[in-house]
């Protein structure tokens, strides 16, 4: 208790100057905290998905269709429970800025497949007896001021035309990973349309989703799907949610490196930032220390002092940095809500600002700690600074 | 007024560590900040270069994007008999009716997927844009399974080499050619025979028509002929346009990301500089009542301290110009989410960039100084001599 005392007593022997350290130590910490929520935020989907689904779609890639004949033959692979599809719609509402995703999905097939989307027994009726009928994340739904009956009009680009829909119901998310932006809506209003319009696109499906009844079957069962249309004009993919989820992210990982990189460089900035403070303590007691040698204190006892001094300091900036990630992430969600519909504090996140604070700590302290253990008792009480 | 320049520029060699600690700490801010504004200018680069205002894209109305355009052939032919449209060495007209899809392919150095444009192409798509050249092989032979593939594909994707084969549509595609596109759009593209490829589509629609203007100021005319002309349901845009549009949202948000980065970062540095220079004027107080007592004014004071804090500025934007312009070398593919595929583009640091970094690096100096210096320069002669 003693030591604590005399560390934090040296620590605020230049109150300007802790400060100052503090306050960095403090913005260094929350922004590394918010980079690395930010990277995990990226992530979102992933946590969300779930072992036993596959998705099937074009091997071509995502913007070649699959025809619906696909479906019967995918419902007889055994281990399949669930076969369910869907297409992007890419619809714009108002104007390109209120960007949201929406899609067609076979809706009784889907709300079974995706559990995770909560309505309540009326709203779901409401919402598969009414064709035109489609569905909202809270979010989504808060967002646009959107209540249970109103119209809402999206301008399709890559179906085009003004398309009406009716909000039937208001899906909440199981927990706090799942995304509640989302709308979606009947296929079988956009099939139906595209019958009447250009009846060369009707009945193609975008991808198919699949509930297979044991997340130990998933392997045999994708092999099994795409075996099946090997050699079609229409060749499949077949992986879980979670590989699918990650092929998406691996296509930006450019840019998610130089986040992670980004991240550690304001560590590395901190710490210049301490290690500088540091060295400046250790030039101005460099008598000090030097008494305590004359008085016996061996080399490590100076050194414990510079470095707990060190720790103290940063100590307490990573105390409130940390404390800050939470309301400063909670309203950087607000804003990049549009872009991220999951924004959370993960865990790691705290434990990684943990580990980050004692790095710093200890690294700033190397080079004033050395050069006190190898400081002479003549040469320290001789210098004046 | 030179002592005590001279005075602050030796302080700095005298106190080493400190200085170069501080200047480590800007530096490393400054490098983000110029690595973001390299990063922009880059993006910036390719969009401008991947489209000339000379040309005009056809698209379908209200689709963002060639991939989901629709143009069919009835639509075309009336496009093309448009009297702007500029003629080519042998007589026809400047114009390329184009289908672009997206194929995914698979990379070379860890098997993950990118989403490649592929675009089939007309007799006058590479005259069309002066940028693409052929650096390898030759160009395909049309009516035939061959195909072009852009540089950065080619380098970085399983079977896009020059001699290699790709398979996709049921169909083994032979690459012929390699081209470079500069820094344009183009070098991360797949080039084909426009009716091969549609064929192996099954697509009955081209995506998109391209055409070169006879005189670019001509261009209102022709969209307001073909944007209100009832049998046709497309829209017309300059080709610079178009791109500019494209990438708006990765702009967006690169631009958004850099600016809170280097805000949140810089006001760590600039502390580091408050530190630093705080330190400076309190241990040598003695020193500033002596230069007081010789007689030079509160202002030469200020001055040499706010010099110091500019002179740490600048060592330390230096610095992090210096590692920034390494990253020259680097080349970044990334989704672009708004045309679904890859976008590939350079760093490029430019004079404009140089410039505004290190002035970056001097305000930075400057806001970490200022209060230091003006305590400096406030202290009581008396009292400061008396302090050791």
């Amino acid at each position: 208790m003693f030591i604590l005392k005399i560390l934090v007593r040296n620590a605020f022997r230049h109150k300007l100057r802790t400060f100052l350290t503090i306050l960095g130590i403090t913005v260094a910490i929350l922004a590394f905290g918010l980079l690395r929520t930010f990277i995990n935020a990226w992530y979102g989907g992933v946590e969300a998905s779930s072992a036993s689904r596959l998705i099937t779609r074009n091997s071509l890639s995502l913007i070649f269709f699959l025809p619906l004949s696909y479906k019967d033959k995918i419902r007889q692979v055994d281990g399949v429970k669930t076969v369910s599809w869907g297409n992007w719609f890419g619809g714009i509402y108002v104007d390109e800025k209120h960007f949201f995703a929406n899609f067609a999905v076979d809706a009784k097939s889907y709300l079974d497949l995706y559990p995770e989307y909560i309505l309540t027994p009326e709203e779901e009726t409401a919402f598969l007896r009414d064709r035109k009928g489609f569905v909202a994340g809270r979010k989504l739904a808060k967002r646009f001021g959107w209540k249970i009956g109103d119209t809402v009009t999206l301008r399709g680009t890559i179906y085009p035309g003004n398309w009406d829909f009716v909000l039937r119901g208001i899906y909440r998310g199981r927990d706090e990973s799942i995304d509640e932006t989302q709308f979606f809506f009947h296929w079988d209003y956009l099939n139906e349309s595209l019958k009447k319009t250009t009846p060369s696109r009707a009945d193609q499906v975008g991808w198919y989703m699949v509930g297979v009844s044991h997340p130990d079957l998933t392997p045999e069962v994708s092999l099994a799907i795409d075996r099946l249309f090997k050699n079609s004009i229409a060749e499949t993919l077949t992986e879980t949610e979670k590989a699918f989820q990650l092929s998406f992210i691996a296509m930006s990982e450019a840019i998610l490196i130089a986040i992670e990189l980004v991240s550690f460089v304001v560590i590395i900035i901190i710490i210049a930032v301490v290690a500088n403070t540091m060295s400046m303590t250790y030039r101005e007691r460099i008598g000090e220390y030097a008494i305590f040698k004359t008085l016996g204190y061996r080399g490590w006892r100076i050194a414990g002092m510079i470095l707990g001094e060190s720790m103290v300091i940063t100590g307490i900036g990573s105390f409130w940095g940390i404390l800050l990630t939470f309301p400063v992430a909670r309203y950087a969600g607000k804003i990049l809500s549009n872009y991220f519909p999951v924004f959370k504090v993960p865990a790691e996140a705290i434990y990684m600002e943990i580990v980050a604070s004692f790095i710093v700590g200890i690294l700033a302290a190397i080079v004033p700690t050395w050069r006190a253990i190898r400081i002479r008792i003549a040469d320290g009480l001789r210098r004046i600074d | 007024m030179g002592i005590p320049l001279s005075y602050s520029f030796r302080n700095l060699w005298t106190r080493r560590l400190t200085t170069v600690l501080t200047a480590l700490g800007m530096a490393l801010v400054v490098f983000v900040f110029s690595a973001m504004l390299m990063l922009a200018e880059g993006l910036r680069k390719t969009l401008v270069e991947t489209g000339s205002s000379d040309n005009v894209v056809i698209i379908r109305k209200s689709s963002a994007t060639e991939v989901q355009s629709g143009v069919d052939r009835y639509q075309a032919s009336i496009v093309e008999t448009q009297p702007e449209i500029a003629i080519g060495q042998d007589g026809m007209p400047l114009l390329a009716k184009e289908m672009v899809v997206i194929i995914s392919l698979s990379r070379r150095d860890n098997g993950g997927e990118g989403y490649i444009t592929t675009r089939g192409i007309g007799k006058s798509s590479i005259h069309l844009r002066p940028q693409v050249r052929l650096v390898e092989g030759r160009l395909p032979n049309p009516g035939s399974h061959e195909i072009l593939v852009g540089k950065s594909v080619a380098e970085r994707f399983k079977g896009a080499g020059l001699g290699e084969t790709l398979r996709f549509g049921m169909r083994e595609w032979k690459v012929v050619g390699i081209f470079d596109a500069g820094n344009t759009g183009f070098k991360s593209e797949i080039w084909g025979d426009a009716d091969q490829l549609m064929q192996t589509f099954r697509r009955i629609v081209y995506s998109s028509i391209l055409f070169k203007l006879r005189d670019p100021s001509r261009f209102e005319e022709v969209k307001r002929r073909i944007e209100s002309d009832p049998r046709l349901t497309l829209e017309a845009k300059r080709e610079n346009q178009y791109y500019a549009e494209q990438s708006k949202m990765m702009v967006t948000f690169l631009r958004i990301l850099g600016t809170s980065l280097t805000i949140i970062f810089s006001l760590g540095a600039i502390i580091g500089a408050m530190i630093t220079m705080y330190a400076a004027v309190s241990t040598r107080t003695a020193e500033i009542g002596t230069m007081r007592a010789l007689g030079f004014k509160r202002l030469s004071i200020l001055t040499a301290f706010l010099f110091e804090a500019l002179l740490l500025g600048l060592i330390g934007g230096c610095m992090g110009l210096f590692f920034a312009s390494f990253l020259r070398f680097l080349t970044v593919s990334t989704m672009n989410f708004q045309t679904f595929s890859e976008l590939v583009f350079d760093f490029i640091l430019t004079f404009d960039i140089a410039w505004k970094a290190l002035s970056f690096s001097l305000i930075m100096g400057f806001v970490g100084g200022v209060l230091p210096a003006v305590r400096a320069a406030r202290m009581n002669i008396i009292e400061s001599l008396r302090s050791t």
